[in-house]
């Protein structure tokens, strides 16, 4: 009775902020949509200028979409003036190349680099072949099938970054939202003055996990909605698996930041756990391999729940994985959730030991 | 009857500062209560550790025959805080509806008394209202009237007729008569107006950390032999000096 008078009341209070309202259910799609199509835009030809290359060869690289520019001579400050993005150089006399490459963007000048001496292998092989017609069978056997486990030769980037970011945009908004929302009730003075009823410290809890858990699960609905259908995120496992990681996540993050409210003063200071709470979890979400970190690194990312909730949603969106798979993943959830709602009847412990 | 509060041997500090020492309080059932004192005696921490809102160092309080802080015993008080605290989104009549909803009343009876409280300070037309478009003094209205929406025994009123124009104040002060008189309520109020005070049937004066002086009006003006209330503070702090 009492708690459903509190969440009645927090859902109201919630419904008249219509700017709290569209950050919660309107800014993650837009985050989302505008990732989306930074990181599948389309990549512009590298440009490669060329000196004393065969024509075949060059005719080769055109076919993997380098633009190849002659000329008779060239240096380094060609390419820095015509905004080359690489120069190969043939000396006439050995048949050496060189390779200058502009590098302003390492991953772009790795892959301009394996592209031509692709070419430039391919090329030597067919020559061996025109000597050599017997050896020719060996050679074509050595041509490359390539199969994937997961995704598929068209996977790009931001397919394994997908699932990470719903989760983390579910985590970050209703963090930011539940820990202002009992904030206020701090600041205005409301909170004491609940404790002037008989209400119990746990009623007070509960109802703040189910009154903003209500909107969390709309929002975690509309975002894993939205990401699927909208723009095409891979999902290969099931939606109700997605939708239940998620909203295990948000009973977390909701935990958490009435939690962390209590240790803050103002709305600013609430912000200034986002730096220490929130954006240290991305770093440990998957997004950087956990198998590369230092150890203690390691150690720090098994205290982060996006970890889990990062490895769980990337296991069913992406890999396609089911319940079994993801459970120790969940209960870790499970058990953050549960640490912080206890420690949030503890806290209250402030106002009235009752 | 044994009587409804029974403050013993209190202390209180907050931090290294101690703000009460060793208070002992009495009130008798259907008393009116006035505390005085100046600012930052220690009056509002008194009303808060009644109602259990605040732990006390040492010492005991009993409300109602209960050890404090006791849950079931809430439902008896009424507290109205020094400062508002209002939910600013929500009307005046959803303020009262949400606090009414966390005491034990019926639907009809919680009706009826959100319509006698909202009455009683002169907020009826202004119920549909959103608290944000509230001035100070509708504000501080809509606070009592929660305090007196569970039709509580106890009253504990903190500074209740600050920012209230004098019509009202005196129509309010004629209200929690009627309730002491008739209803049988005990009441607790803070103040800084002297001539609230006098209408009170035992006046503390909060000073020091200590009770300095308790009584009736006319006992403390004649043992301090002044006139009036106010002289019995002013003098009262200076014997303290
Ligand atoms: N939460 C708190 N933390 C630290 N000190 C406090 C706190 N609350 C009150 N105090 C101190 O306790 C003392 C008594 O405060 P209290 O609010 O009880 O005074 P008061 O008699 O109600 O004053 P006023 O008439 O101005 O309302 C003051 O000196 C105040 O600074
Ligand atoms: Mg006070």
């Amino acid at each position: 009775m009492r708690i459903s008078a509190l969440i009645k009341r927090i859902s109201r209070q919630l419904l008249r902020d219509k700017r709290t309202l569209a950050l919660m259910f309107v800014a993650p799609l837009l985050i989302l949509t505008l990732m989306y199509f930074l990181f599948n835009g389309n990549t512009v030809d590298p440009k490669l200028g060329v000196v004393g290359v065969e024509h075949s060869l060059v005719q080769g690289l055109e076919k993997v979409d380098i633009k190849v520019k002659e000329y008779e001579k060239a240096t380094k400050n060609t390419v820095v003036d015509d905004h080359l993005d690489g120069l190969l150089q043939v000396d006439a006399t050995t048949g050496k190349m060189t390779l200058t490459l502009q590098n302003d963007d390492p991953s772009k000048a790795k892959a301009l680099q394996m592209k031509i001496s692709q070419v430039a292998a391919a090329q030597v092989q067919a020559k061996l072949i025109q000597q050599n017609p017997a050896g020719a069978a060996n050679l074509i056997a050595a041509k490359m099938k390539t199969k994937y486990v997961y995704g598929d030769k068209d996977t790009v980037f931001f397919d394994v970054l997908s699932p990470i970011l719903v989760g983390f945009f579910v985590f970050f908004f209703v963090f930011i939202i539940s820990g202002i929302g009992l904030l206020r009730e701090r600041t205005t003075g409301t909170l004491e003055r609940l404790m002037s009823t008989p209400i119990r410290r746990w009623e007070i809890v509960t109802a703040y996990l189910t009154g903003y858990g209500i909107f969390a699960v709309i929002q975690t609905i509309i975002v894993v909605t939205f990401s699927i259908t909208i723009l095409d995120i891979v999902l290969v496992g099931s939606i109700f698996h997605v939708i239940l990681i998620n909203l295990l996540l948000a009973l977390v993050a909701l935990s958490l930041g009435i939690l962390l409210s209590t240790f803050a003063a103002s709305e600013f200071q609430m912000m200034q756990f986002i730096p220490i709470a929130v954006v240290p979890q991305v770093f440990f979400a998957g997004i950087f391999p956990l198998d590369g970190m230092a150890n203690w690194l390691q150690a720090i990312a098994k205290i982060m729940p996006m970890y889990y909730a990062g490895d769980a949603l990337k296991a069913v969106m992406y890999k396609g994985m089911g319940l079994g798979e993801i459970s120790g993943d969940l209960i870790a959830l499970m058990i953050f959730a549960a640490i912080f709602i206890v420690l949030n009847i503890l806290a209250l412990k402030k106002y009235r030991t009752l | 009857m044994n009587p409804t509060i029974v403050v013993e041997n209190v202390t209180k500090s907050f931090g290294k500062k101690p703000v009460l020492n060793e208070i002992n309080v009495t009130i008798e059932s259907g008393q009116l209560y006035g505390l005085i004192g100046p600012s930052g005696a220690g009056k509002t921490t008194l009303v808060k550790m009644i109602v259990g809102m605040e732990k006390s160092d040492a010492g005991s309080i009993h409300v109602l025959d209960k050890k404090m802080p006791n849950l079931a015993i809430l439902q008896e008080i009424g507290y109205m805080a020094q400062s508002d605290a209002l939910y600013a989104e929500l009307t005046g009549e959803e303020n009262l509806k949400f606090f009414a909803s966390l005491f034990k009343l019926s639907k009809s009876a919680q009706k009826q008394r959100i319509a006698y409280a909202a009455d009683l300070v002169n907020l009826t037309p202004d119920l549909k209202k959103r608290v944000s478009a509230y001035s100070g003094g509708m504000k501080r209205r809509l606070s009592l009237a929660i305090a007196l929406v569970q039709d509580p025994k106890l009253l504990i009123l903190d500074e209740p007729t600050v920012g209230i124009d004098p019509e009202l104040k005196l129509s309010i002060w004629n209200e929690l008569l009627r309730l002491k008189n008739e209803e049988g309520k005990t009441i607790i109020v803070t103040t800084h107006v002297m001539d609230e005070a006098e209408r009170c049937d035992v006046v503390a004066m909060v000073r020091n950390g200590r009770i300095l002086a308790s009584g009736t009006p006319t006992e403390l003006k004649d043992s301090y032999h002044v006139g009036s209330l106010d002289e019995v503070f002013l003098k009262a702090g200076v014997n303290q000096a």
